[in-house]
Order: C-alpha cells, then structure tokens, then sequence
C-alpha cells in the first residue's frame, strides 16, 4: 500500500492495517500507555504508538491536541502521571531528560531556545556529547581537552557550513533572525550525533525561502542514517518529506498511515488546518477514525 | 580641607586587605551571577562562613592557622550543598530569596548569645591570628616596606602578600574555567538550562559545582578580613552583599579582572568619598553634619549602582553586546 512516487520515501513501515497503534516493522520508539493529565483536563492518552526507525514521521493534529506535551514526556521534560516507553529497548519512563538526550534521542523547542550570548560556534560545540573538557577538575588542563575541541570545531564549523551559518560564527547567537535561529538550533542538535531527532515545529515563523532549506535539512537527517519526528502544523511540509503521519487530537491518536493515504482524507486536513475549530472536536476526531478505516 | 590627608588616604585604600577580600567575595559572585546565572544574593553568607569556619576551627578546636582556612573552605562547600540541594532545581528568583534569607539566618545564629562560648556573639572572635597562629608564620622580618601612602609595616605587608597570592590564585582558577568546555556549558545554563539539558548535560551538577566554586572564593573573602580584623557579625549584613553586587556590576558581571577592578574601584571611592564628604560638610560647603556626610555615601553608593544598571549593564569591562540585564 503506502507507496509514493517520490523516491526518497520510506514504505513497508507497518505491519498489517495502519490503524492508530499499528504495529511497525522496525519500532525505534515503543509508547504504551502514557496519560497525562493538568487538572481535569486530559492532554496525552496515548495507548499505544511506535515510531518507524530510519524514516521521517509527522506528528500532525489541530491546536492543543497534546503533541508538544508527548515530546515532553517523551524527552523526560515532563513526567506523564502512568505509562511507559522505551527507545531502542531501554526503558524511559522516568529517565531523566539530560539522561535521555544522552541516550542519542535529541529534541529541538518549539520557542527556539538558542542561548543568546554565546557565540554561534560556542552554541555548536557545546551541543557534542563526550567532552572531556566538560568535567570540573579537567577543565583545568587544556592538554587533556585542547585537541577534543578542535576536532569540534572542525565538525562545527562543517555543520554550519550546511546550514550557512559559517559566516556568523563568532556573532551571538542573539543577533541571528529567527529563521536562524531554528536552524542552529536544528544544527546544534546534530552536534549530538542523535540517533532519533524530535524537532518541534521546525518551520514555524520561518519564511518561505528559508522554509525549502530547511526542508533538505530534514530530509539530509534521513539520508544519514537518523529517524525524524517532527511536529508540525505545515500541511506542505508534511505532505512533501514524512514517510509516515501521525494524527492526534484531544491527546489520542485518532489516525497513522502513509501521508498520501492518511492526508487525502477530508476530515484529517479539516481536522488540523482549524476548519472544524469551532464545532465539537468530538465529531471530527470521531470521522477520521471511521474514513481512515474505510479507507484500508 | 586638608587635600593632602584626603588624597593619601585614597591611595592608601588602593591596596588594603580588605579591598583584596572584597575583591574576592565579588569574584565568587561573577561565577555565581556573571557565569553561571545563579542569583547569590547571599555572598556575605559564603564570607561569614569562611570567615567563622576558620577562626573557630583555630580558638575551639585548636586547628593551625592553615588547617582552619581549609575548614572555612571546607564549611563553605557544605553551605553551598545545604542551600543548592533543595533550590538550584527551581528557577533563578527562588534561589535569590532562599540565599538572602540563608545568609540571614547564618548571621543570627553568629549574634546570637545561645552559642557566645563559641561564635562569641556580638563581640565576635579575635586573637585567633596570634601565637603560633597566621602571624607568627610571617615570614618578612621587622621593619617598613614600600613607599608614601603605601608604606606597611610587616605584619600588613604579610596580610598583603597572602590575599594578593590568594585572589591572583583565584582570579587564574576562573579564567582556567571559564575558557573551557566546563565554562561553556555553565554559560550556556545562564542562557538556558532547557536548552543545556536537552543537549545531554547534568544542568543540576553544573550549577552546584558553580555554586560550590563561588561560595569557596566567598569564603576564601571571608578568611582574608579575618587575617586583618577580627571577625564580627556586623561586618556580613545584607549591605555588605549589595556592596559586593554593586562592585560586581561596576566591572562586568561575565568578565574576569571585572570584579577585580570593580572591588577596587568601588572601595577607592568609597574611602574617598568617606574622606571628602566630612571635609565639605566641615568646611560648610555641604549643609549637613559630619556623621550624615560619612552616612550619604551610602546615598550615593543607591544612586551609582542604578545608574551602572540602567545605563552600562554590561560593566566597565563587559562585552558591550553583552548586557546581562536585557533579554
């Protein structure tokens, strides 16, 4: 099923019919049962998902469907109140968030977070994991870390070179425009050598030229070898770079699939573009079950 | 006005033991607040303990000199471990509150008269220099050395020699830090620890290791006043820390030699205007009295840090696209 003209999609992701919950064929991320609520309100509930490994998946959904907070739980920025995870086979729940990052799951803020008044090359090598230099009583001793760092910035300033930043490396961060911004912010991750990259609405406030670089970016991310999970309110976006589409929606995942099967479907696009905003979630979410379904 | 007296005890105020503690008390607050972006508004705390640590390891446990300046430090780290522990994982502005009120609760417990055989209340302790103590291992013979307003006898020149050694030290061991991968990831907490943590780093181990550091040369602050005065509780109040702040603020919160300069010369002006302002109110130009003229400086001290924060937050020394206040 699932297969797309475009060449640099990855298909044959699932097992079976792709339902929420379907079973992958090479899972990178197990979530089971993680709920997550503030107050009364309930803003994850996800029974059970699985993230292709090696392929781009978009997390897609209407305003306030819980996706920021999954990728909080799932980064340990926040702890879900039961459920459980695991990426690669080790157990998350629990883990602490520097712990997890450091396991090679690196995420990006959907508020950019670059630190302002570090220059843009000291914003990229403090991204590498491993720093020898990093510890307090070998810090003192640049022999021990002088030839680390150099090898650092020669990754650096590659890196930067891809993204075009090279130019502003001994700026502050807090003189890059936005669209900047989001891109060191994606380039410093990578300083991580992450294995899974979560990025939190890359594209938003970016402009359009920028838009198409930082799509290749993505894709880039796939061609070496990591696995992508993004956010993104972007239709096009979703539509031309994931391999595989996740909708969620009052903190369920009401839909997975293809993009080209999952995103045909009226009631999906109507779902997250806002136009059923107004009227009870309850009916949307419940359409796009039955359509996704019907559609298999 | 004798200008004469008025200008050599300014240049005198130069080179003191006390600008060299203060200085140092200010360099701990530049790894708290310039580095690592920990609001401390507690360093007179960090300078008592070190300060207390040190003379009653040395009059009730019968320390050596030596041995009781390591249990300052010493006392210090553990200061800083009760109060980060709990605070350091909340956000900045409870980490202020919870040191000031911290310092507070260490000065009281300094005055009060429940412990006099030991912290000798509000007299504080003293003596605990002399005989066989940090005095007796002065190593420069009777005499006077130096020259005009910096003329010492030996047992200054000794204090003198020791806090220079001690703040050059100190100085060097943050620059070491800061230009290293470890200074990295604790400037880059200052700007944001989420970030810093979903880059893999232990924020929490950095910033105690940060808190630790500054307290340590807070201490260390604390224990170069006591080689020179006695050690009383009046001397680390609350106004004492926003001294150290506006000192700090003067030269550059995220520099080096900042917090240096800015000690000396917040205490240069200080030790003139304690000078010159009962001078001109003496001579009739200012109409107050001599005790109110040597209380305005304080006025003035208000007035200067809101102009240095209002107008160059960067400091004398900072980064001018570095303005820690403007975010």
């Amino acid at each position: 099923m699932s297969s797309n003209s475009e060449s640099q999609k990855s298909t044959g992701l699932h097992i079976g019919v792709a339902a929420p919950g379907v079973k992958k064929v090479d899972p990178i991320l197990v979530i089971d049962s993680v709920k997550k609520s503030f107050g009364g309100l309930t803003a994850v509930d996800v029974e059970h998902l699985e993230i292709p490994r090696g392929a781009i998946t978009a997390l897609i959904g209407p305003n306030g469907a819980g996706k920021t907070t999954l990728f909080n739980l799932l980064t340990g920025f926040d702890n879900p109140d039961t459920g459980a995870w695991s990426f690669e086979g080790k157990q998350l729940a629990g883990i602490s968030s520097f712990k997890v990052a450091k396991m090679g799951q690196v995420r990006t803020f959907q508020l950019t977070k670059a630190l302002s008044l570090l220059t843009v090359l000291e914003n990229m090598k403090l991204g590498a994991k491993n720093q020898t230099g990093e510890k307090l009583l070998n810090s003192l001793f640049p022999f021990l870390w002088r030839k680390q760092d150099n090898e650092l910035e020669v990754k650096a300033m590659e890196l930067l070179r891809r993204f075009k930043l090279d130019a502003k490396k001994d700026d502050f961060a807090a003189s890059l425009s936005g669209g900047q911004r989001k891109l060191l912010e994606m380039a410093r991750a990578l300083m991580t050598d992450p294995v899974l990259v979560m990025l939190d609405e890359p594209m938003a406030g970016v402009n359009p030229a920028l838009t198409q670089s930082l799509l290749e970016h993505v894709l880039n991310l796939k061609k070496e070898g990591m696995t992508v999970l993004f956010v993104e309110h972007d239709m096009h976006m979703v539509r031309h770079i994931a391999d595989w589409v996740i909708v969620m929606a009052e903190g369920k995942v009401v839909a997975e699939g293809a993009p080209d099967t999952v995103m045909k479907e009226q009631a999906v696009i109507d779902a997250y573009l806002g136009a059923h905003q107004d009227t009870d979630l309850g009916v949307v979410t419940g359409r796009i079950k039955v359509i996704s379904e019907e559609g298999k | 006005m004798d200008w004469g007296s008025i200008l050599n005890n300014t240049l005198a105020g130069l080179l003191t033991p006390t600008i060299l503690a203060f200085a140092l008390a200010t360099l701990g607050l530049a790894m708290h607040f310039g580095f690592a972006g920990l609001l401390n508004f507690g360093i007179a705390g960090f300078m008592a303990v070190g300060a207390y640590g040190y003379a009653i390891s040395v009059l009730t446990f019968g320390l050596p000199w030596w041995a009781g300046m390591i249990m300052g430090v010493a006392a210090s780290v553990v200061f800083a471990l009760i109060m980060g522990i709990p605070t350091l994982r909340l956000r900045g502005d409870y980490l202020a509150i919870v040191t000031i009120a911290a310092a507070e609760i260490l000065r009281l417990l300094f005055l009060t008269t429940a412990f006099e055989p030991v912290t000798g209340s509000a007299d504080g302790l003293f003596g605990y220099n002399n005989s066989g103590g940090f005095a007796d291992a002065n190593p420069f013979p009777p005499g006077d050395y130096g020259w005009g307003p910096w003329t010492y006898n030996e047992q200054t020149l000794w204090m003198l020699v020791f806090g220079l050694t001690v703040l050059a030290v100190a100085t060097l061991l943050l620059w070491a830090l800061m230009r290293s991968p470890w200074g990295r990831v604790v400037k880059g907490i200052r700007e944001d620890e989420d970030a810093v943590r979903a880059l893999g780093k232990n924020v929490f181990a950095y910033k105690m290791q940060a808190l630790i550091i500054g307290g340590i040369f807070g201490a260390l602050g604390g224990i170069v006043l006591a080689t020179s005065t006695n050690v009383s509780p009046g001397v680390y109040v609350t106004s004492l820390t926003f001294f150290l702040w506006t000192a700090l603020l003067l030269g550059g919160a995220a520099t080096i030699f900042g917090p240096v300069l800015g000690s000396i010369i917040f205490w240069v002006l200080q030790a003139f205007l304690t000078n010159i302002l009962p001078a001109l109110a003496e001579s009739g130009i200012l109409p107050v009295s001599g005790i109110q003229a040597a209380t305005l400086r304080y006025v003035l001290v208000g007035i200067g840090l809101m102009l240095i924060v209002i107008y160059r937050p960067q400091g004398i020394f900072g980064d001018k696209r570095e303005m820690t206040f403007v975010k």
